[in-house]
């Protein structure tokens, strides 16, 4: 599904936050990110989302190659991304409902199907009975769940998350990692970037380790094709 | 991602969520511009101000060259004879008058008749009737098809009859007429260059409002590019604010020129009633404004392109 091939990220001004990472999540695994902060987790998912472009090497999105992707046809790679952000990034001008229906109104759902999707969304993360809620009235770990929900709405097959648990206490880190992991039984391949060692490996999933750009260690199991790389 | 090209089932086709949205936009921007009242009225009225002007401008000159409208049924051209042209090389030369295209009208008044009258209405009757012979000469009095747009036209046909052979003199008191059409086309470039100038005003105004606006709701832009919103999708709102920034402005254009006729409305008759006129001012007719609300609407829609343009691609998500 996502494959880094010898990726360096230099910043203009010099910093590389990336150098020759390389690295294939195949499809319908999950995956955990980690490392210090500044040790590049962020740029690797902006990287995958087409919000920065590598300055070496190759990425491939389910097979298409990113650098090759011109900026017209950027919003049809994203729509297929769901991304969920530390601070989460709502929109506080509109009810919840709202703000998990964007994604079905950027694609042009029908207007039934998109109160069906954002409330089974809604469902899946406990606050089906928040729709009309307004965000800022909402807990922090609400709010990231809202986060969550508007990610997921439109099914996407791929979903990445950066510190989703960053500003959460323990047991709702908990619970929303166990809610990723769901997504994951159900076909959905997921990359989550977290510093939280001590939850992610009570959650038994592959993790690799990124340390000032490079690969630390990398417990996907693929050696098949990236045995050399890594 | 099997979703790439193909659109699923639940999805409306490319065309009805194209459309779709549109619609949806169209309300929504009038919805958010109904949400702040006061900003949108005052944004409206600074490109009603600007738009008034000018349309202002374009019905006094309306109004002026109505005014100078009359002259067409009562402009005459006295030729005034040599003195020993005879009635009869008078009546040859009034014939072949006649024939003209440009002429309306011919009539003769022989010298005698002509005497008659000036002894009625000028008020020397008692005085002329001292004088041995009478001095005037025959005249005909040509009413020349006047085009309204080109009196000019009329001017060369003093000319050409002035170079008649039997004809001492070919008389129009047109002066004042070639001087008001000179002055009113002075006018109208100086309207066009004012109107060109308020046209651009609005444009800036509408482009910097939109810019504004595209700044309070960066983060929106920011989100919906995120979760994969085309450019066309985020610039559509930005366009129908601007378009309705446009279309009130010019409704409120329309009523500031009504209001302004208005008050003038009372003084224009009194200063008519003098002129024993019973002069109306004209106000805009339905095509102009229809044509001041496109002019605005497109105004409005060119204004927000601007800055949705230069503006919009500046946001990226980070």
């Amino acid at each position: 599904m996502i494959r880094f091939d010898n990726i360096s990220k230099r910043y203009p001004g010099g910093f590389e936050a990336l150098s020759r990472v390389t690295f294939h999540l195949p499809r319908g695994k999950l995956a955990y990110l980690t490392g210090h902060s500044g040790a590049g987790k962020s740029t690797l998912l902006k990287l995958i989302a087409l919000i920065e472009r590598p300055s070496r090497g190759q990425i491939f999105l389910d097979g298409i190659n990113l650098n090759n992707m011109n900026s017209k046809r950027i919003p049809q790679i994203r729509r297929n991304i769901g991304i969920i952000f530390q601070n989460h990034h709502l929109l506080y001008d509109r009810p919840v409902f709202d703000n998990v229906a964007m994604p079905l109104m950027i694609q042009g759902y029908r207007h039934r199907e998109i109160g069906k999707r954002v409330r089974a969304a809604l469902d899946q993360v406990g606050l089906l009975n928040k729709e009309k809620a307004q965000p800022i009235t909402l807990s922090g770990g609400e709010q990231q769940r809202v986060g969550i929900a508007r990610a997921i709405v439109h099914k996407p097959a791929l979903l990445l998350a950066d510190e989703p648990t960053g500003n959460l206490d323990p047991e709702l880190s908990r619970e929303i990692m166990e809610l990723f992991a769901r997504f994951n039984q159900f076909g959905t391949t997921v990359l989550i970037a977290s510093h939280d060692i001590d939850l992610i490996r009570q959650m038994k999933f592959p993790m690799i380790s990124l340390n000032q750009g490079t690969i630390e260690s990398n417990e996907l199991i693929d050696t098949g094709r990236l045995g050399l790389a890594v | 991602m099997s979703k790439r090209t193909g659109r699923g089932p639940k999805q409306n086709s490319r065309l009805v969520s194209y459309l779709t949205h549109h619609l949806q936009m169209f309300i929504a921007s009038l919805g958010y511009l109904s949400r702040q009242p006061f900003s949108t009225l005052m944004t409206s009225a600074v490109i009603a101000i600007a738009l008034a002007l000018p349309a202002g401008l374009y019905i006094a000159l309306d109004n002026a060259s109505q005014l100078s409208a009359g002259w067409d049924g009562t402009t005459q051209i006295s030729l005034f004879l040599k003195d020993n042209v005879s009635i009869e090389q008078a009546e040859k030369l009034a014939e072949k008058l006649r024939l003209d295209i440009e002429i309306e009208k011919v009539s003769i008044i022989d010298r005698d008749q002509g005497l008659k009258q000036f002894q009625q209405v000028s008020g020397f009757g008692d005085a002329i009737k001292f004088l041995d012979e009478n001095p005037l000469p025959h005249v005909i009095t040509v009413q020349p098809i006047v085009d309204q747009n080109r009196p000019d036209q009329v001017i060369h046909l003093v000319d050409a009859l002035q170079e008649e052979a039997l004809v001492e003199l070919a008389q129009l008191d047109m002066q004042w007429v070639k001087r008001l059409y000179t002055l009113l086309q002075v006018a109208q470039r100086g309207v066009w260059i004012i109107g060109s100038l308020l046209g651009l005003a609005v444009l800036l105004i509408v482009g910097n409002t939109i810019r504004l606006d595209i700044q309070n709701r960066r983060e929106a832009i920011e989100v919906s590019k995120l979760i994969g919103a085309s450019n066309a999708f985020i610039r559509r709102p930005f366009l129908y604010t601007g378009m309705w920034y446009g279309i009130s402005g010019g409704l409120l254009a329309w009523l500031l020129i009504a209001v302004s006729l208005g008050i003038m409305e009372d003084p224009v008759q009194k200063l008519a009633a003098l002129y024993y006129s019973s002069y109306e001012l004209s106000g805009l007719s339905s095509s102009d404004i229809v044509i001041l609300i496109v002019i605005s609407c497109f105004l409005g829609l060119g204004g927000s392109w601007m800055a949705v343009g230069r503006h919009l691609s500046d946001i990226e998500p980070s």
